[in-house]
C-alpha cells in the first residue's frame, strides 16, 4: 500500500475546487458588512445604458448623493442600473424585486408599471411617511394619480412627467417645400410632409421616425400607437364602464396609419427602428445630422442635446421645432397627447427602508427636482417647481406644457401591461407585413380578450 | 496491488453468490450516493415538478396574480393551441429544425466526413480544427459574430458594397436564412465528429469486397456505409434536433426572434411570454409542449429508423 496516490490526490484537489465554487457562489456582500456595521448601503435601480438617463445619473452623483452623503456620513450611496431595452427594464424590476438578495432599496418605476408592481406585493406603501412629509402637496393632482394603485394606496414619489409631439428639422422640411412652423392639422398633413420629404430630399434621409418595435417596448405602445388612438374618437379604455374597448375605427385606423408610413417607404429601415437602440439611433445619431425630418417622440429628448447631454447639439433648439400632435380628422379639441413619467419607490424587500426615504425626501425637494429636469429635459411633476424662471426659459418647455392642455394618460389599471405589450407585438408584425392592419385589430380583440376576461371587455 | 485485485474479485464473488443474503455493504453505496440523489431531487426533479404545476396555472410576473396564483385547468393549453401566434411558432421551430439541423448539420456533418475519410491525417487534422473552432465558440460569441457579419454596416455588406453592390439588410430581408446559417456554422461539427468516429469503424474488408463485386463507389456508400452507421446517424439525429429545438441565445442574440414573428421559434415565444408578457404561467406551458415535442421527435426517429438504443 502507498500513502500517496494519485487517486486520492486528485479527489482532495477535487474537493478543493468544490469549496472554492461553493464560495463564489455564496454572497460576497455578507462578507464585507461584517467589516463594520457603522457602513450602511442603500441602491438605486434604473435603466441606464446608451445614453440613456444620463441627466439622471449625472443628478444622482452630482448633486443627490452627495448632499445625501453629508447627512449621512455613515451611509454609502450605490447606483445598481440595468442596461437593458426599454422592453426588458420592467420584467428584470419585477424579477429582482421578488427576492430580499436581489432587491434594491430604490427602484424607479415608469408610472404605468406602479399599479401592476403594487398588486403583486413587490412595493412598499408609502402612506404613513407622506403623512408626516409636506412637500407632498405640492405635486400636481393628476401625477399623484399615477402612483396610487388600485387598493387606494400611495407607491411612489414622482419625479417628473412629459408630453410627446411632433419633433421636426425646419430646415429640412422647408427644403422639402413644407411651410414652417409647422401645424399639422390631421394625420394627413403628417404624411404629405412625410411624403414631400421623401420626393425632395436624399435618400438618405428619414421622413418620419415612429417607434415601431416589441425591443422599444412602451415607447412602442405610448409615443406611437397611443399617440395616434387618442387622437381617433376611440380610446384604449372606456373608464365610464370600467371596460377594455378591444373593437373600434380607431383601433383599426391606428394601425392603418402605421402600416401606410412603411408601405409608402416613409418610416426609417426596419433594421434601425425594430432594433432596441432605436430611440439613441434618431435622437442621438440621425436628428442631429439632419437625416431625420420629422419624429413622434416625448420632450425628454431635449436631454440628449444639452451640452452635458449624450450628444451634444446646441443648434438642436434653433433647428427643431417641436409641433403638436394633431387628432386623425381635426376633430376638436384638435391636438392631443400622452403623458407618463417616473417615480421612485421602496421595494417591499429592501432592508433599509427608513434610510431609503430619507434618501427619496431629500431627491424630491424643490430645489433637487428643479436641477434634475434641467439635466434630463423633462416636465416637473411639482406646481412650484413650475413656477421657477429657471424653469420657465428651458428650450421647447412652452410647447410641451402646452400639450398638457389636450393630454391623456394611460389606463391605470392591473392590466394595462400586459394589454401594452400586446399592442408593441402587433405594431411590429405590422410593420415588417406579417399581418394586415385588419388582422392585427382581429388580433387585438382576441389577445386583450383573453388577458383581461370577456365580461371586461367592450365594442365601439 | 495484485492483493487488491484479488480481494475486489472475492467480494464480487461474495455478492454474486449471496444474493439473498443482506448485503454488508449495501448502506454504504446509499451513503455515497445520497448527494448526488438529493441533488438531482432538488435541482432538476424539483424544478420539472414546479415547472409541471405552473403551466396548470395562472402566475404572472407582476400584477395581482404574481401574488395569488390560482389553479387555471388546461387553460393555458387551451389558449395556446388557439393563439395563431403558436402556430407560427410551431412552423418556425419546425423550418429552422430542418434547415439547420437536419439539412444543415446532419447532411454537412456527414460529407465532411465521409470527405475526410482515408485522407492525409494532416489534412484530416486542419480541416477538423477548423470545423470545431466553430463548434467550441459559445453561443453568444457564434452569435455577435454572425450580427457583425451579416449588420447593415457588417463585413458582408462592406466586401459587397467595395465590389460595386448595394447592402443589404440581411439579417432583415433574410432572417431566417441568417439564423439557420449560423446554427449550422456553429454545429455542424459535432455531427461530423459523430460521423467520422463510426466510419472509421467501418471495417475496409467488406468495402473492399464490394468493389471487387463490382459495386460503384456510389453503391458502397448507399448499401454498404450507411446501413453499418445507422446507430450514429440515429443517435445523432436525436441530439441535434434536442439542441437545435431549444437554442435560443442565437436567435434572441441575432434577431430577437423578429422581425415580427419571422423567426419566433417556440423557445423564443415562450420567453415573450413569459418575461416580455409577464404570463409566466402561459410560458411554463409552452416549456411543457417544448419538452413533448422533443419526445415525440425522439421516438419517431427510433421507431422509423428500427434500431435500439
Amino acid at each position: 500500500m502507498r500513502f500517496f496516490s494519485w487517486r486520492k490526490m486528485i479527489g482532495f484537489m477535487m474537493a478543493m475546487v468544490f469549496c472554492l465554487m461553493a464560495a463564489a457562489c455564496s454572497d460576497g456582500s455578507a462578507s464585507e458588512t461584517d467589516g463594520g456595521s457603522a457602513d450602511k448601503e442603500i441602491s438605486i435601480t434604473y435603466r441606464s445604458g446608451g445614453g440613456t438617463n444620463k441627466g439622471l445619473t449625472d443628478w444622482l452623483n452630482q448633486e443627490v448623493i452627495p448632499q445625501f452623503e453629508e447627512e449621512h456620513p455613515d451611509v454609502n450611496v450605490k447606483l445598481a442600473p440595468l442596461e437593458v431595452n426599454e422592453g426588458d427594464y420592467f420584467a428584470k424590476v419585477s424579477l429582482l424585486l421578488q427576492s430580499e438578495n436581489t432587491a434594491p432599496d430604490i427602484v424607479t418605476e415608469d408610472t404605468f408599471m406602479v399599479n401592476s408592481d403594487a398588486s403583486a406585493g413587490y412595493l412598499e406603501p408609502l402612506d404613513e411617511r407622506i403623512e408626516g412629509w409636506d412637500e407632498w402637496d405640492s405635486i400636481t393632482e393628476n401625477v399623484k394619480n399615477g402612483v396610487i394603485a388600485q387598493d387606494g394606496k400611495v407607491y411612489g414619489v414622482p419625479y417628473n412627467t412629459d408630453s410627446r409631439g411632433l419633433w421636426y428639422n425646419k430646415e429640412l422640411l422647408k427644403e422639402a417645400g413644407v411651410e414652417v412652423p409647422w401645424e399639422p392639422k390631421t394625420w394627413d398633413d403628417i404624411l404629405a410632409a412625410a411624403t414631400a420629404v421623401k420626393e425632395n430630399l436624399a435618400d438618405d434621409v428619414v421622413p418620419l421616425w415612429m417607434n415601431s418595435g416589441k425591443a422599444t417596448g412602451e415607447a412602442t405602445s405610448m409615443q406611437t400607437f397611443q399617440m395616434l388612438l387618442y387622437g381617433t374618437d376611440d380610446p384604449l379604455y372606456d373608464s365610464e364602464s370600467q371596460k377594455w374597448i378591444v373593437e373600434s375605427d380607431g383601433l383599426l385606423d391606428s394601425f392603418k396609419f402605421i402600416d401606410t408610413v412603411y408601405e409608402q417607404g416613409l418610416g426609417p429601415e426596419l433594421s434601425q427602428v425594430l432594433n432596441g437602440q432605436g430611440g439613441t439611433v434618431a435622437y442621438q445619431q440621425l436628428m442631429p445630422q439632419g437625416k431625420l425630418a420629422i419624429g413622434l417622440d416625448g420632450i425628454w429628448q431635449t436631454g440628449n442635446w444639452h451640452e452635458d447631454g449624450a450628444a451634444p447639439w446646441p443648434e438642436a433648439f434653433d433647428t427643431l421645432g417641436f409641433a403638436a400632435m394633431p387628432t386623425q380628422n381635426g376633430e376638436a379639441p384638435g391636438t392631443t397627447s400622452m403623458s407618463g413619467g417616473w417615480a421612485l419607490s421602496i421595494p417591499a424587500k429592501s432592508d433599509s427602508k427608513d434610510l431609503a426615504w430619507e434618501f427619496i425626501k431629500l431627491a424630491s425637494t424643490k430645489e433637487n427636482n428643479l436641477k434634475l429636469q434641467l439635466k434630463d429635459g423633462n416636465l416637473t411633476p411639482r406646481e412650484d417647481v413650475a413656477q421657477e424662471p429657471e424653469y420657465l426659459e428651458m428650450e421647447m418647455f412652452e410647447e410641451a406644457s402646452s400639450f398638457l392642455e389636450n393630454t391623456h394618460f394611460r389606463p391605470a389599471v392591473d392590466k394595462y401591461p400586459n394589454v401594452s405589450t400586446v399592442i408593441q407585438t402587433l405594431v411590429e408584425n405590422v410593420v415588417s407585413d406579417k399581418i394586415t392592419p385588419e388582422e392585427a385589430a382581429e388580433q387585438y380583440k382576441q389577445e386583450v380578450t383573453e388577458i383581461v376576461g370577456e365580461d371586461l371587455v367592450t365594442t365601439k | 496491488m495484485r492483493a487488491d485485485v484479488q480481494t475486489q474479485r472475492n467480494q464480487i464473488g461474495s455478492s454474486a453468490t449471496g444474493k439473498k443474503k443482506k448485503d454488508p455493504t449495501a448502506w454504504r453505496s446509499v451513503l455515497f450516493l445520497l448527494p448526488s440523489w438529493l441533488l438531482l431531487l432538488v435541482f432538476f426533479i424539483g424544478p420539472i415538478l414546479l415547472t409541471f404545476y405552473f403551466s396548470f396555472t395562472n402566475l404572472a410576473l407582476t400584477g395581482t396574480q404574481a401574488q395569488n396564483i390560482e389553479f387555471v385547468g388546461f387553460q393555458n393549453f387551451v389558449s395556446m393551441f388557439e393563439d395563431p401566434t403558436f402556430r407560427i411558432s410551431v412552423m418556425k421551430t419546425i423550418v429552422f429544425l430542418f434547415l439547420s439541423a437536419i439539412v444543415g448539420q446532419q447532411i454537412l456533418g456527414f460529407l465532411l466526413a465521409i470527405l475526410m475519410k482515408e485522407k492525409n491525417p494532416t489534412f484530416r487534422r486542419l480541416i477538423g480544427i477548423i470545423v470545431i473552432a466553430g463548434w467550441v465558440t459559445p453561443e453568444i460569441v457564434v452569435a455577435f459574430c454572425w450580427v457583425a457579419f451579416l449588420n447593415d454596416n457588417g463585413t458582408l455588406n462592406m466586401i459587397l458594397n467595395a465590389i460595386g453592390l448595394e447592402s443589404v439588410t440581411w439579417l432583415y430581408t433574410f432572417p431566417m436564412i441568417s439564423v439557420c446559417i449560423a446554427n449550422i456554422w456553429h454545429g455542424t461539427a459535432f455531427s461530423m465528429m459523430v460521423f467520422q468516429a463510426s466510419l472509421d469503424d467501418v471495417p475496409k474488408t467488406i468495402e473492399e469486397a464490394a468493389t471487387i463485386d463490382g459495386a460503384s463507389r456510389f453503391q458502397v456508400l448507399i448499401r454498404i456505409i450507411l446501413p453499418m452507421v445507422k446507430g450514429s446517424i440515429v443517435t445523432n439525429m436525436i441530439l441535434v434536433t434536442l439542441q437545435t429545438l431549444g437554442v435560443f441565445t442565437l436567435i434572441f442574440t441575432m434577431t430577437g426572434g423578429g422581425p415580427g414573428t419571422s423567426t419566433q421559434t417556440l423557445p423564443i415565444f415562450m420567453y415573450n411570454q413569459a418575461f416580455v408578457n409577464y404570463q409566466l404561467g402561459y410560458g411554463t406551458a409552452i416549456s411543457l409542449v417544448l419538452l413533448i415535442i422533443g419526445i415525440i421527435a425522439s421516438l419517431f426517429y427510433i421507431r422509423s429508423m428500427k434500431v435500439k438504443i
